[in-house]
């Protein structure tokens, strides 16, 4: 019987991270005449025209993130649908009046706020422009993988043998693995994960805004059940990541809209949680930092106000930390959430997605242009370095800020208030960040 | 004064008229199979790809004029000589040249053919032969447009024979693609006694150092035999991090490209070179 078709590389999962993956290899031009597959286990998406509703799963968008969907072609697309720069993230902590404001000097975007369904609209039209070389499957689930010999000697087939839920079968000289934090390729190639639930939530959902504004600021307050955000939608509009107890999550998804609203108000506003203490020691703290940095105590903006939820936009979904002992195998890599899991509070998820196929894309890139086998552990191991070295303080640090702010306790409020103060008012650390 | 002094040291003639050592064929053999270890026997060779592919692709992108995109030597028919499993074959494969390899040990090429049978688009592009160089010659005049001869001249017997037929069977303006090992003391201790007695870099035995070759030694072979050097650069090989960078000097190992002048190859006007040079290459034309 014929051998199954032979690829260059396949992605399996089709979400952002795993359809980015695909279309910026497609594109690059020492690919030109490689076969690269997708496979994909939903249907295609892609908007024939944008609704007027706004999605509740949205992702902050870095610069970097930005220019990577802009080498492939799909930020173009993304600019014509729809999307909300933002200028300012003001950041602040409900038991004290510890703020941090971030800010480019330049006045510049610091992020973009946009629908994840947009940035796969996006997507799929870039990958339908590279279709001679990107074969997309979807309805399409991988169910079984095999992996090859690392002997050399064999009779036995060199390649990674892909099975689908049809029967069907796939080889590949390079597997990418993108399907997510419960990753079967991870799983399947005995990959250790490292891995946490928190005992948290996220409830999103679309709020219209009492009045309109210029709103290209994003807004986060550390409550102590968790942090909740605004991330502007547009001038009337914003979407709410609110991360807290499964319980209280549940709690808010039952009530009825008025109260929902009134939550969400009470959370940014209400200074309940304040104590004289606190408030003492931290107006003390800032009269310090004023004297000897004039300049680093920022100007505290009010977040807008909230008038109306989107029926039917509340949702809420569990949430987790993980990071994957090792990325990569012989022919296997893993990227985005199959390789790194954090919490939605630094809003940096996706963007590590990103990156790591920023990184591997241009070591896969410099091996074909000099004729290697794309599944050589060698330049694998080069992505592996780079990015584990990039994302492991990342995610550790957002694991110790959720922890760190997850409580109320007296002396901790006190060492995150002057630390929050002293990083807002000291520019090399808020630059880092 | 040194130079001269491996000039006048006469390579051992052999009588066979050919470049193929039986003793180095049998070295080869028993690691037959070894080939494709990445971190085996041959792991060297294996990291000499990232210099040496990119040494001949770039040198070839700068001669063409046209590029096709995602197959820069689309087009471009290279011979590769001693190509062993098909270690340097396949990359120059992948990059859309079409190769063909020759080796003299049989369990050579049927690794290298067995390697590059489950990938259909190298198993059109690389055509593997057991074969001496000599053997192609009289079938293969002015065939190609490329010859790569990579860690082979320091295993033939008869070197100078080995550069005629090359320039034979290249097509004229042709490139000529060597890396080998200079004959120095240095190149005696790293790249004999550590690299194969105590490091295990290369299977002890593989090489000896009484046939290592000297770059003006080899310059001079090939400006004699109807070739121009273009360049000769020095490489090195960090055993720590196991790969291979270049460098100033050419005391251990190095890389060489020539190019076959336009008119059929015609060895250069005697007066040019020193008495004992002319005595050897007359002793050569007599028992052509």
């Amino acid at each position: 019987s014929a051998a199954p078709p032979l690829y260059d590389v396949v992605v399996s999962g089709g979400g952002m991270v795993g359809s980015a993956m695909a279309a910026v290899l497609g594109h690059d031009i020492h690919f030109h005449d490689k076969k690269i597959a997708l496979l994909e286990a939903g249907p295609r998406k892609e908007y024939d025209h944008i609704p007027d509703s706004y999605s509740n799963r949205v992702s902050s968008i870095s610069p970097g993130s930005a220019t990577l969907l802009s080498s492939c072609g799909a930020w173009d697309h993304v600019c014509s649908l729809r999307l909300k720069p933002f200028r300012r993230m003001q950041v602040w902590d409900a038991c004290s009046e510890a703020m941090i404001v971030f800010e480019k000097d330049d006045l510049d975007d610091m992020g973009y706020i946009v629908e994840n369904d947009v940035i796969m609209s996006a997507l799929t039209k870039q990958l339908d422009a590279v279709a001679d070389r990107v074969e997309v499957f979807y309805r399409s689930k991988a169910v079984g993988y095999t992996w090859p010999l690392p002997s050399h000697g064999c009779d036995t087939s060199p390649w990674v043998q892909v099975e689908l839920a049809d029967g069907r079968r796939l080889q590949t000289k390079l597997l990418i693995g993108a399907d997510g934090h419960n990753s079967v390729v991870r799983k399947e190639a005995e990959i250790k994960n490292i891995e946490h639930q928190y005992d948290q939530s996220a409830v999103v959902a679309t709020l219209h805004l009492s009045e309109a504004t210029d709103n290209n600021v994003a807004w986060q307050r550390f409550l102590p059940t968790g942090p909740i955000a605004l991330l502007p939608l547009s001038d009337t509009a914003s979407s709410l990541v609110w991360s807290t107890s499964h319980d209280h999550a549940s709690e808010l998804l039952a009530m009825d809209e008025e109260s929902f609203v009134d939550s969400i108000n009470s959370a940014f506003w209400s200074n309940v949680n304040h104590s004289d203490f606190i408030d003492a020691a931290g107006a003390m703290f800032r009269s310090a930092i004023s004297l000897l940095k004039p300049s680093g105590t920022a100007v505290r903006q009010l977040p807008p106000s909230v008038a109306k939820v989107d029926p039917e936009s509340r949702a809420m979904f569990p949430l987790g930390m993980g990071h994957a002992t090792e990325y990569v195998q012989h022919r296997v890599a893993l990227i985005g959430d199959a390789a790194h899991r954090v919490h939605p509070l630094a809003g940096q998820g996706v963007n590590l997605g990103f990156g790591d196929i920023a990184c591997l894309a241009h070591h896969l890139s410099a091996a074909a242009f000099n004729g290697s086998d794309l599944g050589s552990l060698k330049h694998l191991l080069k992505f592996e370095t780079e990015r584990q070295r990039h994302n492991v303080s990342l995610i550790a640090a957002t694991d110790v800020l959720k922890r760190l702010y997850s409580t109320t306790l007296p002396p901790l409020v006190l060492l995150r208030t002057w630390g929050l103060q002293a990083t807002n008012a000291l520019p090399p650390v808020k630059v880092r960040i | 004064q040194l130079s001269l002094f491996r000039f006048t040291v006469k390579r051992p003639l052999s009588t066979s008229h050919s470049s193929v050592d039986s003793k180095e064929m049998k070295k080869f053999q028993l690691l037959a199979h070894k080939w494709w270890d990445e971190e085996g026997e041959y792991a060297a060779l294996h990291s000499m790809n990232d210099i040496r592919v990119p040494f001949i692709r770039d040198t070839l992108l700068s001669m063409s004029s046209n590029y096709h995109l995602g197959n820069p030597l689309s087009g471009i028919k290279i011979l590769d000589v001693g190509c062993g499993g098909g270690l340097l074959s396949e990359p120059l494969g992948r990059l859309g040249a079409s190769v063909t390899g020759i080796d003299p040990v049989e369990d050579n090429i049927r690794t290298a053919d067995r390697h590059k049978s489950f990938d259909p688009v190298l198993a059109k592009r690389i055509q593997y032969k057991c074969s001496s160089l000599e053997e192609i010659v009289e079938e293969s005049m002015e065939t190609f447009d490329v010859i790569v001869a990579s860690e082979v001249v320091e295993h033939v017997a008869d070197l100078e024979t080995f550069i005629k037929c090359c320039s034979q069977v290249l097509k004229p303006e042709g490139s000529l693609f060597i890396t080998t090992i200079n004959k120095t003391q240095l190149s005696y201790v790293l790249g004999i006694v550590v690299a194969e007695n105590i490091m295990g870099i290369v299977p002890e035995g593989t090489h000896e150092w009484e046939k290592f070759v000297p770059p003006e030694e080899l310059e001079h072979l090939l400006e004699s035999n109807g070739f121009s050097v273009k360049s000769v650069n020095g490489m090195l090989y960090n055993p720590l991090s196991g790969s291979w960078s270049w460098m100033e000097s050419t005391s251990l190992n190095y890389a060489v490209h020539a190019v076959r002048s336009g008119a059929p190859a015609q060895s250069h006007a005697a007066d040019a070179l020193p008495e004992t040079d002319v005595q050897q290459r007359s002793a050569t034309a007599a028992t052509a």
